[in-house]
């Protein structure tokens, strides 16, 4: 929260710059050229080899499986011979209906907006750190490095609908009564949030900071 | 919360007009979010130390924090043993009553195309969560008691750092609460007691992972490797 203003100090020497390689598990510091972590056996990169590719590949793959998981449906409810079909956005519409605003928000938040949002965030990510991008300073660089933290820390919550279809579909098997089944929709939603995941493990932070390297004496 | 002590403390930065010769890589800490290089001090009991460049708390020790992670983690293990085999939630709709642990709401999806799910579903809410656990009271137990660490206590302690963000049992809970309301037209709905249980284990593992300072327990496994 109150992270020392950029232009107070000097710009530090980084890892790189001192022909040092730093440990991204655990901060050691080694000389270049050392392949593992001597501290905790990670492998040790100055960067992430091939960063961005993994990002941009990962990122493209969520948003595919993301398409399908908003046609097909989510949950299908049997009900007296009856069966609905239930989308994401068909569900928090049903949970309006019901009255349930704060649970339609927390579903419409979780499936929609927060997917969204971190296609967004890690696909502006990944276009301003590339190299040859006009160089972003100061203020702006610790903005797109709390832009990361909350892309990687919010990512996981998107799991919540797919986990209350499986309590559903667990739970409302009353035969005759009521039956809910989970769709198809189910899967793709879930790749889509693995996906996503992994673009945003495979961003390496260090990039954004590279943009000030230039500035350093 | 505990602002207080929580005063951060940036850590001296290496700047350029140091020469580089005399940079000696194991009085050195690099960020691993903004791989600036900083000096490598001892941080007291309490206090944050912070990137002197981009402000991510690099070291926080606690007091008793590798005893307490290990008793936490221990606890979140006897949960988890007891979330899975008792009944979860319980349905009444019309005279029937419908029972269902863990366990079924996993097998949910267990037919045909949905199979990969209900691997998916297990792993992230009771098999993933149960071996990070593990690893855990397997890496620093040992070191807990000031015995030397265990012969696989660095990959172990990897794995868990490894299985944070897949390990989603929190989550669940959350789904539980939006599928209660769902029902709720439909049927009555009662907790079984592995729900009280599941949420304590989601407590004690957030508990847990609060006294975690990654940076300190890397440094503490490899001095005692050492000696």
């Amino acid at each position: 929260m109150t992270a020392p203003t950029p232009h107070s100090i000097p710009p530090a020497l980084t890892a790189r710059q001192a022909g040092l390689v730093g440990c991204q598990s655990c901060g050691k510091v080694h000389r270049a050229g050392v392949a593992t972590c001597q501290r905790c056996g990670a492998p040790l990169h100055s960067r992430m080899p091939g960063s961005l590719q993994k990002v941009w590949a990962w990122l493209f793959a969520g948003i595919v499986v993301y398409i399908p998981a908003n046609i097909y449906p989510m949950l299908l409810t049997t009900s007296f011979g009856r069966t609905s079909e239930n989308t994401i956005v068909g569900g928090v519409v049903d949970l309006i209906h019901y009255g349930s605003y704060a649970v339609a928000a927390i579903v419409f938040l979780a499936s929609v907006v927060i997917p969204v949002g971190k296609f967004i965030a890690i696909g502006y990510l990944a276009l301003v750190v590339r190299p040859g991008a006009r160089i972003g300073r100061g203020s702006g660089l610790h903005g797109r490095q709390h832009l990361y933290e909350v892309v990687e820390f919010i990512g996981r919550w998107s799991m919540i609908d797919v986990f209350v279809v499986a309590i559903l579909a667990a739970l409302v098997q009353l035969d005759f009564a009521a039956t809910i089944s989970p769709g198809i929709a189910a899967v793709s939603f879930s790749l889509s949030v693995a996906f996503t995941m992994l673009a945003a493990q495979s961003f390496d932070p260090r990039l954004i900071w590279d943009a000030e390297e230039g500035t350093a004496p | 919360m505990t602002d207080a002590i929580d005063s951060p403390a940036p850590l001296r930065a290496i700047t350029g007009s140091l020469r580089h010769e005399t940079l000696d890589p194991d009085r050195l800490i690099a960020c691993p979010t903004c791989d600036a290089l900083q000096v490598d001090a001892p941080v007291p009991v309490g206090a944050q130390a912070r990137c002197s460049r981009c402000g991510t708390v690099l070291m926080a020790p606690r007091e008793q924090a590798m005893t307490r992670i290990v008793m936490l983690a221990a606890t979140a293990l006897v949960l988890m043993v007891a979330a899975v085999f008792f009944p979860f939630l319980e349905l009444s709709a019309g005279g029937m009553v419908r029972r269902s642990s863990l366990l079924d709401a996993v097998l949910a999806f267990s037919s045909g195309m949905m199979l990969p799910l209900t691997f998916a579903t297990a792993a992230l809410i009771i098999v993933l969560p149960s071996l990070r656990l593990v690893s855990i009271v397997y890496a620093l137990a040992p070191m807990a008691l000031g015995w030397h660490p265990a012969r696989h206590a660095v990959r172990a302690f990897r794995l868990a750092q490894a299985l944070r963000p897949w390990a989603m049992a929190e989550i669940f809970i959350v789904g539980v609460s939006v599928a209660l309301v769902k029902v709720a037209g439909l049927a009555k709905l009662s907790f079984g007691p592995a729900f009280w249980t599941f949420s304590a284990l989601v407590l004690v593992t957030v508990l847990s992972d609060t006294y975690m300072c990654r940076l300190s327990v890397w440094k503490t496994l490899e001095e005692r490797r050492r000696s």
